[in-house]
């Protein structure tokens, strides 16, 4: 125990960083498409659904795991892809503001969508609802899922930022995140960035499928809806225009609302929502460019 | 006011009164479906007056709309009712009882009340930041209005609510807000709104407060919207989450189609949505098109509303109306073109 008083075990601790690390996850998904696409991907959560609903059908045909969850990374990867060349590439040189209604409208479609076909219950993915097990080191008892989500969480972060930092696709993404039109005058291939970038933001959309299915195991329509809009203004506040302040601000988020969800009791936990949106307020009013990055920067582009 | 200028109120509120006599003249089942859209018109020309006139993205203003509607269905619930359906309620809510038109002004002052206040502090933001944080206003009230028992139903239907919101109060009350929306893009107020929206860097040199402008903007958006949710809550008995995010896409919807810039584009795009929405959602329980039967699973309605909006927004941006109001032919203005003016980068 850390600090008794406050309930706040070793668990819950545990459980806030995997929380947070699944949010940072999908914080820098959403955040690698709006480098390149200046798009806040509001149906990002609509991909992770899908994913999940993927992982419900491998489950329901009797697949073995490893084949399910490629089945899911098959099914996010599809998506949006297809996302991108049915709706973002048209809208590429409206406003911002269209763009986001715009994700706004594929969400709201895709989430009738799979109302229309898998109805208001939807399927259950409990293929891998053992990892909720607790493992026991020394004496603590922390489940598995936590470990597993942090370390997949750190290992995909480190990878990203080696791809980023490292490789020449990497560079031209952080060129076209800074100033696309001067990145394309330079040479980088528009097309091909924003391929790679949709593609990176579909596999971390499939590994948060994933990790948040062994937690909720009832997949319906709604799936990853309210975590997309906590993660969205996680985004926002850690500041959207780089990949690691969009991922602090999505981690932060996420640990925020698992350790306060832990440790407040029900009569209060009941408005935690209401707590960090406020938060959120505070910190928008505060830092509008975002919380994590440097002050007086780059002039604000949306 | 020249002939030309009375067009521009006149066709939108012909369009309201037009759609209220279709809706006399229909079965009363159909008629719930013009009432419905009478509402969402008015929904629709709240978000307007602050989405259009100042080119700022919110998705707070049903939360407004939330507001309004407890405020009016809370106070005009018969006493005893009260006990039974909200035993939670706080005394002074219990033993207030009002009747229609105070509820509906007591819905509009809340809205405007709560307006005000969550944009004190909002209005200094824009673009991004200012969409997030209006959706944080929409998180806040749905979460409070879900759990708070002392000042509504919490998850409950409202039950009990006088069901004054005929044809006739649907329309009265769209033409109200058509009325003010009109009246105030007139004004001088209106008028600087729209020029920041235009050029913010211009709107502030000539010595436009953008602020101030928007707060007003947003308090007249929100009274509209309170009293709009005051029709709503007399109309049927509404739940917290009906006024959350599928209103507020639906609503939004209904003015990016129409085309936000115009007042008239408001209320074509609540019309044309609505129609379209409420026809296939009456086709879930079979229609007659020329002798041709119709029935379409649950959740046709919403799917093509979907797409209907992203086609929209891919073809035509602008909307419908293209962000203009109506004019009579010959002589055309040309107006400046938000897409055009906005040079993405």
């Amino acid at each position: 125990m850390i600090l008794g008083f406050l309930n706040l075990t070793w668990p819950v601790f545990a459980d806030a960083l995997a929380l947070g690390g699944i949010y940072a996850l999908m914080a820098v998904g959403i955040g690698l498409v709006f480098g390149v696409l200046r798009l806040v991907n509001f149906a990002y959560g609509q991909l992770i659904m899908a994913g999940a609903f993927a992982l419900a059908y491998g489950a329901q045909w009797g697949l073995p795991n490893w084949v399910s969850i490629l089945f899911c990374f098959g099914v996010v990867l599809a998506l949006s892809v297809l996302m991108d060349r049915l709706v973002f590439r048209p809208l590429r040189t409206h406003s911002p503001a269209v763009m986001l209604v715009a994700t706004f409208a594929v969400a709201f479609l895709l989430q009738n969508i799979a109302l229309l076909a898998f109805g208001s219950l939807g399927k259950t993915a409990g293929a891998l609802a053992q990892l909720q097990a607790p493992w026991d080191i020394g004496g603590v008892f922390i489940r598995k899922i936590a470990i597993i989500a942090i370390t997949t969480a750190a290992g995909c972060l480190a990878l990203l930022q080696l791809l980023l930092t490292r490789t020449p696709v990497g560079l031209h993404m952080r060129a076209a995140a800074m100033d696309f039109r001067t990145a394309r005058i330079l040479g980088v291939r528009a097309n091909r960035v924003i391929g790679v970038a949709v593609l990176l933001s579909g596999l971390l959309a499939a590994v948060s499928a994933v990790l948040l299915t062994v937690e909720q195991t009832q997949v319906t329509y709604t799936f990853a809806l309210p975590e997309t809009i906590v993660v969205l203004a996680g985004v926002v506040v850690g500041g959207l225009n780089r990949p690691v302040p969009a991922t602090l601000g999505g981690f932060a988020i996420g640990f925020a609302y698992g350790l306060l969800g832990g440790i407040l009791p029900t009569n209060q936990s009941q408005y935690l929502n209401s707590f960090i949106f406020a938060a959120v307020i505070v910190v928008l009013l505060v830092r509008p460019s975002g919380l994590f990055t440097r002050a007086g920067g780059s002039v604000e582009r949306v | 006011m020249t002939l030309r200028r009375l067009a521009e109120i006149l066709v939108p509120a012909a369009l309201v009164v037009a759609t209220a006599l279709l809706g006399l003249v229909v079965s009363s089942y159909l008629q719930a479906y013009f009432l419905d859209t009478l509402i969402k018109v008015s929904i629709v020309v709240a978000l307007y007056v602050f989405i259009g006139n100042s080119g700022v993205l919110s998705f707070g203003t049903i939360s407004f709309v939330a507001l309004g509607a407890w405020t009016a269905g809370v106070l005009t619930v018969p006493e005893e009712q009260k006990r039974i359906t909200m035993p939670g309620l706080a005394h002074v809510l219990v033993t207030t009882n009002v009747g229609n038109y105070t509820s509906l002004a007591l819905a509009a002052a809340v809205g405007a009340a709560a307006a005000v206040a969550a944009g004190l502090p909002l209005m200094r933001l824009s673009g991004l930041a200012a969409g997030i944080a209006t959706f944080a206003v929409l998180e806040i009230t749905n979460n409070v209005l879900t759990y708070e028992q002392r000042i509504g139903p919490g998850l409950n239907a409202f039950s009990g609510v006088p069901q004054t919101t005929g044809i006739w109060q649907a329309a009265i009350g769209g033409l109200i807000c058509v009325a003010f929306a009109y009246a105030y893009q007139r004004t001088r107020f209106g008028r600087m709104t729209r020029a920041t929206r235009e050029d913010p860097a211009a709107a502030r040199a000539s010595g436009i407060s953008i602020y101030r402008q928007r707060l007003l903007a947003f308090a007249l958006s929100g009274a509209l919207a309170g009293f709009a949710g005051g029709l709503y809550v007399h109309l049927q008995p509404l739940q917290v989450n009906g006024l959350y995010l599928d209103l507020t896409f639906i609503t939004l919807a209904m003015l990016v189609v129409g085309g936000s810039g115009s007042l008239l584009g408001a209320v074509v795009g609540a019309l044309a949505v609505n129609g379209i929405y409420s026809f296939f959602s009456a086709a879930t329980n079979g229609v007659d098109i020329f002798g041709w039967n119709l029935t379409v699973p649950s959740g046709t309605a919403e799917i093509v509303l979907g797409v209907l909006m992203t086609v929209v927004l891919i073809l035509r941006p602008n909307g419908i109306t293209g962000g203009r109001e109506f004019s009579l032919p010959r002589r055309r203005r040309p107006v400046a073109d938000l897409e055009k003016a906005r040079v993405p980068t």
